[in-house]
């Protein structure tokens, strides 16, 4: 039996079932709306899971689950070296989000990493810290600004809320995923110019280590 | 394993022969010392782990930085220092390198002339060394710096190039950029006041780039010097003559090739021949953060393999250590692993 792990929760997983919907595949929750069991009808010998979108890179990763949706950023971020791990099946078209860097608007000076740069330096000197970036995604940040030459910062670990860490004084930039922008916005930031760090959309993932007859269900949703 | 004891405890005693002590260090370092010398960077490289009391520890990296502060709270110069154990360091498993390895290393706190020390250290690696079959490459990141500090344009856009001399790219990028007119910038659109950056600091650095609008382009005959600088490679002898003939286009540097000639008369008159003893201008700028002088390795044939032994000047070190008390530090580490296999493959031959 080939496990294809799926967001358990919200939007994500609705989109999901569409989008298999649309090519054969009808998957859908059994039993009461509380209950993380599902069912796969369209194609056989495939079983439904329903997990976190943050878990499902790492059961991929261990061969526990075959396919998997999630986004490209948590992939990207989560396993070191992913492309020997898991492909991309295919991209699925939603859940489209932009991991980004962002400064206060208020900092009229600084649209580019370039004047990032240059600003965390001057705030080093007069703070005695390095200046403060908020994100969960530490791997993927810290290699791009380590590639664009950025120095004297440091990042902070914010799960949740991140947009609003530099308002509450517990950073003074942050990376993070947006959509429209608009919370960005809202929490009186600015994206920088060249502050684009990953392009993520809900993809489904192949596990290399699982094994088993993908054949089937690939060829099934590439057929439409 | 006891033939890597037979060859630590061989390294060390080599060291304790020139004088040095040994000290210890203790493997579990607290992270924040090493996060603000070293930066975000130093995570991708060395093991933190969170101590849900003591918050974020670190796996010593290295033993430079906790023998730099035990010497700067409780001796004087001049002082020799040397030390075994492992270090713990990331590695990306295509190089097939462990992420324990042992280091045996020595250090030098010493006011005397540079160079008479630094022909010390690296006279007592090669000499340690001589028997295996390797080959050493020396570098001089006072060269850069110097030519960095000789450039016709202004304190700020010198600093901005000094504090990127470790990252080779960023640093070509801002050569780039200051070579140029400066390129018209549209600044962001304003909002509400937030954060500790205060609008005092804003209206600075807008003054700032106001006054740098009108910054004339850094010469490209200076451009092309620092260059030319940076491609010197070559053995001892040749590159200081490439380096003597760069100060007339250079003349910034004369007392830093001055340093390098003097450094060149103390390992021969110490009685190293100095014909093969490679000298590569940008050597050290990318691997070696905190080295801001002279710099040194010794280099197996084997691919894969790291320097067997490495080192340099770190003075800037002791200062930032030192809270702005700075020592002359000269040291560098051997890797008795690859000592070791380096005198095997010597032997099976």
């Amino acid at each position: 039996m080939l496990k294809l792990g799926v967001p358990s929760k919200g939007r994500l997983m609705q989109e999901t079932f569409d989008w298999f919907a649309e090519r054969g595949v009808q998957l859908s929750k059994s039993g009461s709306d509380r209950e993380y069991v599902g069912q796969v009808e369209g194609v056989d010998g495939v079983e439904l899971v329903l997990l976190s979108a943050g878990e499902i890179p790492r059961e991929l990763a261990a061969g526990r689950i075959h396919f998997g949706v999630t986004g490209t950023d948590l992939v990207h971020e989560k396993l070191v070296h992913w492309a020997d791990v898991v492909e991309p099946v295919a991209e699925m078209g939603f859940g489209f989000a932009d991991l980004i860097i962002a400064v206060p608007a208020c900092w009229r000076d600084v649209t580019s990493l370039h004047d990032l740069d240059a600003v965390a330096a001057r705030f080093r000197a007069d703070h005695g810290f390095r200046l403060r970036i908020a994100t969960k995604y530490h791997r993927l940040v810290r290699q791009f600004l380590t590639a664009q030459g950025v120095a004297d910062y440091q990042l902070v670990d914010s799960q949740g809320a991140t947009e609003g860490a530099v308002k509450n004084e517990t950073a003074e930039a942050i990376a993070d995923i947006t959509s429209t922008g608009a919370t960005i916005e809202a929490n009186h930031l600015r994206i920088l110019e060249d502050g684009l760090v990953l392009k993520s959309q809900a993809t489904l993932w192949k596990s290399h280590s699982a094994g088993g007859d993908c054949g089937p269900l690939i060829r099934k949703i590439s057929a439409q | 394993m006891s033939q890597l004891r037979a060859e630590t405890a061989r390294l060390l005693a080599a060291f304790e022969a020139n004088g040095a002590v040994r000290v210890e260090a203790d493997i579990l370092q607290p992270a924040d010392v090493l996060l603000d010398l070293y930066g975000e960077d130093i995570r991708a490289r060395a093991y933190v782990t969170s101590d849900p009391l003591r918050g974020e520890q670190m796996l010593r990296p290295d033993f430079t930085v906790p023998v730099v502060q035990r010497h700067m709270a409780v001796s004087a110069e001049p002082a020799r220092y040397t030390y075994a154990g492992p270090v713990f360091r990331y590695q990306d498993s295509a190089t097939g390198r462990e992420a324990q390895s042992e280091q045996v290393g020595y250090e030098v706190f010493d006011r005397s002339a540079p160079e008479a020390i630094e022909a010390e250290v690296f006279g007592l690696f090669h000499q340690i060394l001589a028997p295996l079959d390797l080959t050493a490459s020396t570098g001089d990141v006072g060269l850069l710096r110097a030519a960095i500090d000789g450039l016709s344009t202004s304190d700020a856009r010198k600093a901005a190039l000094r504090r990127h001399i470790w990252r080779p790219l960023r640093f070509q990028s801002l050569l780039a950029r200051f070579s140029q007119p400066v390129a018209p910038k549209t600044l962001g659109a304003d909002g509400q006041q937030i954060g500790l950056r205060s609008a005092q600091d804003v209206q600075e650095r807008l003054a700032q780039l106001e006054e740098e609008a009108t910054a004339p382009p850094i010469p490209a005959a200076e451009i092309e010097a620092l260059t030319d600088l940076l491609a010197i490679r070559g053995k001892l002898p040749e590159a200081l003559k490439l380096l003597q003939a760069l100060t007339s286009r250079l003349p910034s540097i004369g007392p830093a090739v001055a340093h390098v000639a003097a450094r060149i008369k103390a390992l021969d008159a110490a009685g190293m021949d100095v014909a093969p003893i490679g000298f590569e201008a940008a050597y050290g700028l990318t691997a070696m953060e905190y080295y801001d002088g002279f710099v040194f390795g010794f280099y197996a044939a084997e691919p894969g393999w790291p320097a067997v032994a490495s080192g340099g000047r770190y003075d800037a070190l002791t200062r930032v250590l030192g809270q702005g008390c700075a020592v002359p530090a000269v040291g560098g580490i051997i890797r008795p692993e690859y000592s070791l296999r380096a005198t095997k493959g010597r032997l099976s031959c």
